[in-house]
């Protein structure tokens, strides 16, 4: 099992120690041809915008799509949970590149600017008991969810922060900035 | 909920890691540059050519074009206090703007003294020459640093000299025993506790990113290259050309610094740079990188 994070912007080394230390080492997937090597993806945090704009320039949207929720499984965080949305709110003046595979709308920087980043801990039931530690860093929320995707965990608001259909996982908080790895070894039995 | 944590300053500039900032001066230009791809703009009146070439005091933008620019784009969006102008620093997060940059381009407001940077909620990038001058800016609150370099020359050569600098710094601490880090502190004029942090983990506890005198696709990879986590162009970009052009091949450039048949794709016909300055040939009271102590 080869393991990828895309590599084209954002947090990719904070992804990559995580799972150096569940002892995996990951690929870093730029180009098609290293996306070949991989069947699971991590997109990091970082600006979709970014992200999003040199994922269509370097040709790897449809290779993504083609074989994403069958022989790849994808998790995205924050950044990355806005590109696997069909839908986004907010989105940059004149559109911006997405995978568009979740059947969910994500609003993007839902709580403000950076003054309102925060941190609260958060139930994830499939994870257990304890709360996992949830940071948020201008961070989306996913407003509304399909029948094909089931909530995995939600604020005291009521705000859904992370969610799956099938294989393919979307969270909106940063699992990799933390010391918790069950989000992770959830992700590797995906 | 606790909100603008250590983590969440920190981590803002971890999910910058791998990108561009770009120095804009109005709204259409911070369209273009987050259409090409850039991470986050720095909202200014002046990019710092245009500083160093009209003199003058060089202070906060106008508030009305900081927050013009941040209502532009959805990406984030920094601007930039003079050194130890704490009021500005309120100003600027009273307009709730993502990240200021305390910095040496602008003409400084104390000569002895940094802002307390603990004191607010939101984070601030500063610049750095040595690891004693980066260290003791997180000791005063920096969630991030930046070298230097020399702002408004398109001449990397003082970059690549801060950032070299710090990395020759970090790597003497590593052959160190435990005794010496104590006067290492001493001689780097920092804080024991950061100087034994930087020891073991071998690298800043911050996120460093390159600044002053990027101007091309191959000096954003060659920093890049060099070890630094993502690249300032202020100058570089709208100084030159066909910015929108320069502004996506220098977003490509970086993300595939590793890559030099795609960094020579990018960089193919992109008509004029921004003129250079050599360093030797500006006065030794207007460089910039010796504000700040």
């Amino acid at each position: 099992m080869s393991v990828g994070i895309l590599a084209l912007q954002g947090d990719i080394q904070e992804h990559s120690a995580v799972l150096l230390r569940l002892g995996v080492r990951p690929v870093e997937v730029r180009l098609p041809k290293h996306l070949a090597e991989v069947n699971r993806l991590i997109i990091p945090g970082g600006e979709s915008t970014t992200i999003g704009r040199l994922l269509a320039l370097y040709d790897l949207v449809e290779p993504i799509r083609a074989r994403a929720g069958h022989d790849l499984a994808i998790w995205g965080t924050c950044a990355g949970a806005i590109l696997l949305a069909r839908t986004i709110l907010d989105a940059k003046q004149g559109g911006q590149p997405v995978l568009e595979l979740m059947d969910m709308a994500v609003r993007r920087n839902a709580y403000g600017s950076q003054l309102d980043s925060f941190e609260q801990p958060l139930a994830m039931p499939v994870l257990g008991e304890i709360p996992l530690p949830g940071v948020f860093i201008r961070a989306p929320q996913i407003e509304t969810i399909g029948p094909a995707v089931t909530a995995l965990a939600t604020l005291p608001s009521g705000a859904i922060v992370a969610a799956q259909q099938g294989r393919l996982l979307a969270t909106t908080f940063h699992p990799e900035l933390t010391s918790d790895d069950r989000v992770h070894r959830y992700f590797l039995e995906l | 909920m606790e909100t603008s944590t250590w983590t969440t300053k920190v981590g803002l500039a971890q999910m910058l890691k791998g990108g561009v900032i770009m120095d804009v001066v109005t709204p259409e230009q911070a369209r273009i540059a987050e259409e090409a791809g850039a991470v986050a703009v720095m909202a200014l009146e002046r990019v710092p050519a245009d500083i160093r070439a009209q003199g003058g005091v060089a202070r906060m933008s106008d508030p009305e074009l900081i927050s013009a620019i941040k209502a532009a784009v959805t990406i984030p969006v920094m601007a930039k206090a003079r050194i130890g102008h704490f009021v500005e620093a309120q100003v600027i997060e009273a307009l709730g703007i993502d990240y200021i940059d305390e910095s040496e381009v602008l003409t400084p407001a104390d000569e002895e003294h940094h802002i307390n940077k603990h004191k607010f909620k939101i984070p601030f990038v500063c610049g750095c020459r040595n690891l004693g001058e980066a260290l003791r800016r997180i000791a005063e609150g920096a969630a991030m640093l930046r070298t230097k370099g020399e702002a408004g020359t398109g001449n990397v050569v003082e970059a690549v000299r801060h950032f070299r600098t710090v990395q020759g710094d970090i790597r003497r601490l590593q052959s160190m025993d435990e005794d010496e880090l104590f006067t290492a502190a001493k001689n780097l004029q920092a804080p024991y506790e950061l100087v034994k942090q930087v020891a073991e983990l071998g690298k800043l506890p911050v996120v460093n990113f390159a600044a002053g005198g990027i101007a091309t696709p191959a000096d954003a990879a060659l920093m890049m290259q060099l070890g630094v986590e993502g690249v300032f162009v202020g100058s570089g970009i709208f100084k030159s050309g066909d910015p929108a052009r320069r502004a996506r091949a220098i977003v490509e450039a970086t993300t595939h610094y590793n890559d030099p048949e795609i960094i020579a794709k990018v960089s193919r016909g992109l008509g004029e740079p921004m003129v250079g300055i050599n360093i030797d040939q500006i006065p030794a009271e207007q460089l910039m990188a010796k504000r700040g102590w």
